[in-house]
């Protein structure tokens, strides 16, 4: 196309937003658009389980950037637009709205959605899901004092979500069909730690507890389980995992495999179409294998590295993988991957509410759950990217410094 | 002990409690500092991020930059920059000096 197409960015997520804001600071002067369904700017989620529900901020609180930088820097931003399709060969994404845009280079930063569940009563009025600003907003209007809430899911954002609702006062129940609550991300005993917590908060914790359905005439008041209990309630939340937005580039025929395949460039199977955030499916050369991650780091930094290869940078997005959740007082940072271990250290006491895991692989280290300690973690991410061995008794052992075992 | 801006010099901490790798969190009125030692000299900054609400002073020192222990936003400590997302504002700094093994900060007249 003409030298005017420039880059075109589908989803105005976290990911797209810093993908824009790094094209311009890389140096490209060409068009960029920026395309995104939701009406607002590109924000940040984490908030949306933790201050904005908990406290009364506004939604502009979330935001990367106000309108006018995009303006200062020449970023057409099409709000409430939705991609519908796109043309590889011919180089186009066409808009729901009819409108066609040309580009040089696409980056498709889609996302995901939450996962649903298919179960009778879904649908009531009351029973909410969590992942946008309308979302928090509707959730946060009816955390009223003394509100029955029932949190279907105890994975972090729902207990999130329970949190922020205790601290309104409201009576909750997280109910969780596994044996113990953050399954996919913590160690059973850094899980059963929480749900503690929880239970010291007021929030009653019923783990092993399938959803079977909800009931209620014109909105949910009751959830039934499938061991036949039920529980009065006034609203519900449903946190139960997300799914990447992967049709459109199914559709135009892209490599996808639970999320779009891309290399440690972040490019996909058509050289000039990129993929960054949570909808991609990457090659991760710290940890020698394709991985999806759903976390705000990977937004934002991969958007970043993959933004400034399609600018001509040649330097691979690789990076240890690491979230947090904050919940109560406690702030929960996870680094690593956490899927393959043989040995579990502690490092610290629990009853202190400072402690941090570490998983070994063959006496290396690969993951890390630490609670109020963030300088632990990131001490792990650089043991976990050395891949060195590292000495048991010095990592559980809180008077030996782990700056101390890097330098070993 | 006064200057002509208007700023006082407070004695905050000794050399001894700011170390390389663990900065220290001080209170000067309503003033949060956070102290760091780097190659030898010492640097005052606002101890709180300027993205969300988190205490630097418990971040993760590299050479002259603090990373903050939220979301790993830096800064430049002897400058007070913010030099990578997710923080965009700088730090405030603040002028210190070391008498003897007593650290000094100075902070204007609130
Ligand atoms: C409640 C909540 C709490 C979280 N807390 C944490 C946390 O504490 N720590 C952490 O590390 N991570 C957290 N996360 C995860 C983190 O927010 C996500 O990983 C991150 O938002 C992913 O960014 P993204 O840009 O890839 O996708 P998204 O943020 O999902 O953005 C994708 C955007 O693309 C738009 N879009 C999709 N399809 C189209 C289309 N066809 N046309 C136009 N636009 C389209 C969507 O509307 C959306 O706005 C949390 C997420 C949620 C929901
Ligand atoms: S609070 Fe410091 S980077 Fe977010």
């Amino acid at each position: 196309m003409t030298a005017d197409s420039g880059f075109v960015v589908i989803g105005a997520g976290q990911a797209g937003g810093r993908a824009v804001e790094a094209m311009r600071k890389a140096g490209f002067a060409g068009r960029i658009v920026l395309v995104g369904e939701e009406p607002h700017v590109p924000y940040e989620r984490p908030p949306l389980s933790k201050q904005l529900l908990s406290g009364d901020d506004g939604p502009e609180t979330t935001y990367l950037r106000d309108r006018g930088f995009y303006r200062e820097q020449d970023i057409d931003l099409r709000l409430g637009a939705r991609a519908s399709a796109i043309d590889p060969s011919a180089r186009r994404v066409l808009l729901a709205d009819g409108d066609e845009l040309a580009y040089d280079k696409l980056l498709i930063t889609t996302g995901s959605r939450v996962r649903r569940l298919a179960i009778s009563g879904a649908e009531l009025p009351g029973v909410f899901y969590l992942r946008d600003i309308e979302d928090a907003l509707a959730i946060r209007a009816r955390l009223a004092e003394g509100a029955a809430l029932a949190v279907v899911g105890g994975g972090y954002i729902g207990l999130e979500v329970a949190a922020a609702a205790r601290s309104r006062g409201c009576r909750v129940t997280v109910l969780e069909m596994e044996p113990v609550v953050m399954n996919r991300v913590v160690a059973p005993e850094v899980g059963r730690f929480f749900a503690d917590v929880h239970a010291a908060q007021g929030a009653e914790v019923r783990t092993g507890t399938t959803v079977s359905g909800f009931a209620g005439d014109r909105r949910v008041d009751e959830v039934v389980c499938s061991d036949g209990t039920r529980l009065t309630v006034d609203l519900v939340v449903i946190g139960i995992g997300i799914m990447p937005n992967t049709a459109l580039a199914e559709a135009a025929g892209l490599a996808v495999d639970d999320g779009i395949v891309v290399d440690e460039f972040g490019r996909t199977s058509d050289p000039e179409i990129f993929a960054a955030g949570d909808v991609a499916r990457h090659y991760n050369p710290l940890l020698g294998r394709q991985i999806r991650l759903e976390s705000w780091q990977n937004a934002q930094n991969q958007a970043i590295a993959v933004a400034r290869v399609m600018c001509g940078s040649n330097v691979a997005y690789a990076e240890v993988p690491w979230f947090w959740s904050d919940q109560y007082d406690l702030n929960l940072q996870m680094t690593g991957v956490a899927d393959r271990w043989d040995q579990i250290v502690y490092r610290g006491d629990m009853e202190d509410r400072r402690f941090t895991a570490f998983y070994l692989l063959d006496g290396v280290l690969v993951a890390a759950n630490s609670v109020n300690l963030p300088r632990d973690v990131r001490y792990a991410r650089k043991l976990i990217e050395s891949g060195a061995r590292v000495d048991r008794d010095a990592l559980a052992d809180p008077a030996v410094p782990l700056k101390t075992l890097l330098e070993a | 002990m006064s200057d002509a801006n208007n700023a006082e010099w407070h004695r905050v901490a000794k050399t001894s409690e700011v170390t390389d790798d663990e900065p220290k969190a001080v209170q000067v009125g309503a003033e949060y500092i956070a102290l760091f030692k780097v190659d030898g000299t010492f640097y005052a900054t606002d101890d709180v991020c300027t993205h969300e609400f988190a205490s630097l002073s418990e971040g993760f020192v590299e050479g002259d930059v603090i990373e903050c222990p939220l979301h790993a936003g830096q800064f430049h400590i002897p400058t007070g920059k913010a030099l990578s997302p997710p923080v965009e504002e700088d730090l405030r700094t603040f002028p210190v000096k070391v008498e003897g093994d007593d650290i000094y900060v100075q902070v204007p007249k609130g």
